[in-house]
């Protein structure tokens, strides 16, 4: 199960085999290989499960499946993101692509296959699923902040009742990260009354403060009028830039070109294509790949 | 042929002064064909309306007040949760489909009464504590709880899902969520419904009628009833009228106003 890669079944050249330098210690295999049987055997594994292991990639999954119904929208996914990669996921609709990153964190649970997130494996039922999801930020393409707090609760609330900071700790790291995004004022008015691209560099920002080891970004800047997809960009590349682990499904061909460390091309439910960004965008190898790039280039 | 050929401004003019003249005319109708001696001294009384003060207002109004305020309070974290069962699975989901079913199936009248005559006779003379009165909030209470609940529940499934998806991002738990994220916004949307809920309970409250009360313990229907028994005459009735307009007229002033301030923040 361990041996399974993510290069094998696209059948491309990508930006390495990372798994093979990893050490050979894969917690995944346990869930899985020793069933607890008893209460104690339970309590005993249950440290182990809940612990991210330093050495294990941030984000790997492993053969996924995913069904709606009759349809099949993720048809055998295998990839694996290391520490401070930015992987950009591309794709047309109803590819799969904003399924495949929304069950990263589980808001889509897998029909089959797994997630393993440093090391812990999602779909386990044994684990803290809160837990670990406290530690992967997530930016929506329709921002999803909470609508009745001021823009300083939205970015402390999950602060405090999570991570249990004080009500001072908290507005001070939510300053701070307001600030990285770019907002120094309007803390105290609610979403409403800020344009998309605020919204969105508040989403951003709400996520920082939980000081996550990787982001999730599922079309950040779909959704937002053209002049404001810049700032909500130069966010996003400054915190690449930073060395935060990203994987980001995006309809922007220049971010992915100039900030992505690798590209991933999506059809139909399946990795079509892979490998360095420049590389793909400039000479893609398969058919599918050169027509979806020829309409949106 | 001519008369055809009206100015729309004309004809607009000339639609809300043929309602003048109606709304008139209907005013002219009741002035000068009612008997208002009679009228005076069977519905406005002011000699009996100097005898029920200031009792109207301190007791039967307060009573249909804190009646009404208390069932309203409890019944809606019980509707609150009733509506969290339903929406979660297994057994707790069932329960809340019975309780729901059963207390907005039958008629509130009955429901007090099985508080107050069959609950003691069912349990070998256990007694709701607080007398009939105690029985009869109880009643008002699980009522009130099956129906808001089912409000509740519409607007707990009418915040976007987007809301719950990104409080689990942040990794908040289920309990969390719903207490700060989803719960605040689904008061907020089922506001009017709800305080729609509140003038049904008040004028509910007239129910406890049936569970036998006393001077000390009576809201303004039996109160106004009780007096109009008493001097065969109209005027408490009419006066306790009054006292309900007065608690519902301001009250749906203020949520408008809370409404307005809601949309704003949205």
């Amino acid at each position: 199960m361990s041996d399974l890669t993510q290069d094998s079944d696209a059948g491309v050249i990508g930006t390495g085999t990372h798994l093979s330098n990893l050490p050979t210690v894969d917690p995944s295999a346990e869930p899985s290989a020793e069933v607890p049987v008893d209460g104690s055997a339970r309590l005993s594994n249950l440290p182990a499960r809940d612990t991210p292991d330093p050495s294990a990639p941030p984000i790997r999954v492993v053969n996924l499946r995913k069904s709606f119904g009759e349809l099949e929208v993720l048809k055998g996914i295998n990839l694996t993101v290391e520490r401070r990669e930015v992987v950009c996921v591309i794709g047309p609709s109803g590819s799969g692509k904003s399924t495949l990153l929304r069950s990263v964190n589980m808001l889509e649970p897998p029909t089959s296959g797994e997630v393993l997130i440093e090391g812990i494996n999602m779909c386990d039922p044994d684990v803290n699923l809160d837990l670990v999801r406290a530690r992967i930020g997530m930016v929506f393409q329709q921002f999803n902040l909470f609508p009745h707090m001021t823009v300083l609760r939205n970015v402390t609330i999950a602060q405090q009742k999570v991570l249990k900071r004080s009500k001072a700790e908290a507005e001070r790291v939510a300053a701070e990260m307001l600030a990285r995004v770019g907002l120094t004022e309007k803390l105290d008015v609610h979403p409403s009354q800020l344009s998309g691209g605020q919204q969105q560099r508040v989403a951003i920002a709400r996520s920082l403060a939980m000081n996550p080891d990787m982001m999730l970004f599922d079309e950040p800047t779909s959704a937002l009028d053209p002049e404001l997809v810049g700032e909500v960009l130069e966010v996003m590349r400054d915190l690449a830039k930073s060395g935060m682990t990203m994987m980001v499904v995006t309809h922007e061909m220049g971010f992915a070109r100039e900030v992505g460390t690798r590209l991933i091309f999506m059809d139909d439910g399946v990795v079509i294509e892979e490998g360095d960004p420049r590389e793909v965008l400039a000479n893609p190898q398969q058919a599918r790949t050169q027509s979806f790039l020829s309409k949106v280039l | 042929m001519a008369s055809i050929d009206i100015r729309p401004t004309t004809r607009r003019r000339m639609s809300v002064g043929a309602w003048y003249v109606v709304a008139v005319g209907l005013i002219a109708l009741i002035v000068f064909t009612a008997d208002w001696d009679t009228m005076k001294s069977q519905f406005a009384n002011g000699e009996i309306a100097k005898a029920l003060w200031p009792d109207i207002v301190v007791i039967a109004m307060w009573n249909t007040i804190w009646y009404t305020l208390v069932s309203f309070v409890v019944g809606t974290v019980f509707a609150t949760l009733l509506a969290l069962m339903k929406m979660s699975s297994g057994p707790p989901k069932w329960f809340a489909i019975g309780f729901i079913e059963l207390f907005r199936g039958l008629p509130a009248l009955v429901t007090i009464m099985a508080c107050m005559y069959v609950i003691p006779i069912a349990f070998n003379g256990t007694k709701i504590p607080g007398g009939s009165v105690g029985a009869g909030l109880v009643a008002l209470i699980v009522v009130t709880s099956a129906y808001g609940s089912e409000i509740i529940r519409a607007g707990i499934e009418a915040v976007p899902k987007g809301q719950r998806e990104a409080a689990s991002s942040l990794g908040m738990p289920a309990s969390t969520t719903n207490l700060w994220v989803v719960l605040p916004q689904a008061f907020r949307i089922v506001l009017p419904p709800l305080t729609n809920e509140f003038v049904t309970l008040l004028k509910d409250t007239s129910l406890l009628y049936v569970a036998g009360t006393t001077i000390a313990t009576r809201e303004l229907t039996s109160f106004s009833r009780s007096w109009l028994t008493y001097y065969g005459n109209a005027t408490p009735l009419v006066l306790g009228a009054l006292c309900y307009l007065i608690i519902t007229i301001p009250l749906t002033y203020l949520v408008s106003r809370m409404e307005k301030k809601f949309a704003v923040k949205k």
